[in-house]
């Protein structure tokens, strides 16, 4: 008796946590499938139903509206690609620099500078965006690229996790021997640290191109030359006047802001989902 | 750990390799914010102009940004907006932790769930911002679309005319991308926690909901508070979306600080004085709250050891130094 009822209340139980699994999944998926249809169908046809799953015939007639009015997605992907693979290229390298620096070598200053790096881990570089503002102005860095890929070069997070990642994977025998072969200090940390904190890499790399790729006030202060505008600024353009009733057209803007970011995603996603189970984004 | 061999020191790689992020640091980070700090007692305003001079009264900017109306509508927004998004995010978090962990009632398909979940989080958040802004549109967004051919209203509704619905879309849009990454962190949290007490705690006779709440979740205090403290500081800089969906409004109802800031130093503004006042308000805020989650999360058992250490070190060297008075002890 006490079986079948555990038996009942069990499938019961399953019943509505898959019923409420799939009631997020379609709340994840429907924006999506919607963008995407509409980003076929005309004016009038999302006027009269913006809800269809059956795609109209308009994609060209979009395409062309919106590549006219200023929203240009070939110069934004090039200048976030620029962006996005400079910055992560100094987030990662210079980030495992300094973890070597505070795993491998026994040196007076490396807790107090650890404690430094912890603390500066949450202190998000918005609310500091005046000053350094007002800097690039000076230097005349304002209309470039620099700014958003340099300051990469010092980021706690990644230091914080790459350093958790190499002090049980790099023996100090290595090291060891290396030296008694007679290689230099920088051409054992990059022919043999490197290599080896290769998976380490790859997470954070994913996760600083996402965010590098995706950060909108940064370069919506430092950037306003058009030919200039990354990804997301792009996308601000959509909500503008030029497009205010071009409703498949904005659709189709935005389909092609995402596609990039959902196939990078259907290809790592295992990756993806690991490196966040690390801890390794914060928001 | 040695680091010497034939007697050469390798201390000074240390400094060596930790230039460029301490230079890095010097430059993109500490400078921008001393100087932010230093503007906020100043009356400088515009871009060009290097003759600005410290006030009479050093708080003024400070004092005027907390009187000032908007700062004040956008602090609560940004307060209130922040909450209705994390009460459901950190619940349904839980709800979907507590199912996929569950050893007693496996749930089949976890792993296309979790991606699924996961996946608004990693789109460009301007993106979602004018994709809910298309969605939520008038008269013919999909939204009033479903609303209207389901019989649930006779016409369509106006969002954005509504401060309150304007603010729970900006809300549902946070916890919307939000919850699948929560939810990750969390489950992750739940597989560090020893399978043995879970072990006792089954062949004490304990259901799946006396598990939950008296295992899982006393376990995963630190895990929850890392969740909210980071959650809480990502809220306060709420930017891309509000900036976006309704640049603020209507009639401020989704004005965020970081959208109110942006609007005094750089949408033509340039009072640079109170915007940087306002900055340090909120680095401020995000300060403290950083230092509440760097106490807890500190190293409690390194901590300890590092003690030990210490005090082993010491009665070495009294041990060293008057080996003889131990002994008439």
């Amino acid at each position: 008796m006490a079986v079948v009822n555990k038996k009942a209340s069990s499938y019961a139980f399953k019943i509505f946590a898959y019923a409420f699994c799939i009631l997020l999944t379609v709340l994840s998926i429907f924006p999506f499938v919607i963008m995407i249809v509409n980003a076929t169908r005309n004016t009038a046809e999302i006027q009269s139903h913006a809800v269809s799953f059956i795609p109209g015939n308009n994609f060209r007639t979009n395409w062309n509206i919106l590549m006219g009015r200023g929203f240009n997605p070939l110069d934004g992907f090039k200048n976030s690609l620029i962006v996005s693979v400079g910055s992560t290229a100094c987030n990662v390298y210079f980030s495992t620099m300094t973890a070597f620096a505070l795993v491998a070598y026994d040196w007076k200053l490396r807790k107090p500078f650890f404690t430094v790096i912890m603390a500066v881990l949450m202190i998000p570089a918005q609310v500091t965006s005046i000053g350094f503002y007002s800097l690039m102005y000076k230097i005349g860095w304002v209309n470039s690229f620099l700014p958003l890929i340099l300051p990469s070069i010092a980021a706690p997070t990644t230091v914080f996790f790459m350093r958790q990642y190499m002090i049980p994977s790099l023996p100090m025998e290595i090291l060891q021997s290396a030296r008694i072969d007679g290689a230099g200090e920088f051409r054992i940390f990059n022919q043999i640290v490197l290599p080896m904190m290769k998976p380490a890499m790859a997470t954070q790399a994913i996760f600083s191109f996402v965010t590098s790729w995706n950060q909108l006030f940064m370069p919506q202060i430092l950037i306003t030359r058009p030919e200039l505008r990354t990804m997301p600024m792009m996308v601000s353009l959509l909500n503008g006047d030029a497009y205010k009733t071009e409703y498949g057209s904005v659709y189709l803007g935005l389909l092609l802001t995402v596609i990039p970011i959902l196939i990078a995603y259907f290809l790592l996603s295992k990756y993806i989902i690991e490196g966040v189970a690390l801890g390794g984004v914060k928001g | 750990m040695k680091t010497k061999l034939k007697g050469i020191s390798y201390s000074k790689y240390g400094y060596l390799f930790s230039i460029p992020f301490v230079v890095a640091f010097l430059i993109f980070t500490l400078y921008p914010t001393i100087y932010t700090a230093t503007l906020g007692f100043t009356d400088c305003r515009g871009v060009l102009n290097d003759n600005y001079h410290f006030l009479e009264h050093p708080f003024e900017n400070f004092k005027e940004i907390l009187k000032n109306d908007s700062f004040r509508v956008s602090l609560k927004n940004t307060i209130g907006i922040w909450i209705a998004n994390f009460i459901p995010q950190i619940s349904i978090a839980l709800l979907l932790t507590a199912w996929f962990t569950s050893h007693s009632n496996e749930i089949r398909g976890k792993g296309f769930f979790k991606v699924v979940f996961y996946m608004p989080n990693i789109i460009t958040a301007a993106t979602v911002a004018i994709l809910f802004h298309s969605l939520f549109n008038y008269p013919v967004g999909p939204v009033n679309d479903i609303l209207v051919s389901s019989g649930l209203r006779d016409s369509s509704y106006y969002f954005f005319t509504n401060k309150m619905a304007s603010r729970l879309i900006v809300a549902f849009i946070q916890f919307w991308t939000w919850y699948g990454n929560t939810m990750i962190v969390l489950i992750s949290g739940v597989l560090g926690i020893s399978p043995d007490i879970y072990e006792a705690a089954e062949i004490d006779g304990a259901n799946g909901v006396q598990t939950f709440f008296r295992i899982t979740i006393p376990n995963l205090k630190t895990v929850l508070l890392y969740t909210l403290i980071t959650s809480l500081v990502g809220g306060l800089n709420m930017f891309d979306i509000p900036f976006l969906f309704l640049s603020g409004g209507p009639d401020r109802a989704t004005l965020t600080t970081s959208v109110f800031i942006y609007n005094l130093a750089f949408s033509g503004n340039y009072i640079y004085n109170r915007a940087a006042a306002a900055s340090m308000i909120m680095w401020l805020l995000i300060a403290f709250f950083s230092a509440i989650l760097f106490y807890i999360m500190r190293d409690k058992d390194q901590i300890k050891i590092d003690k030990e250490i210490k005090r082993a070190k010491k009665e070495a060297k009294r041990a060293a130094k008057g080996g003889v008075n131990q002994w008439q002890l």
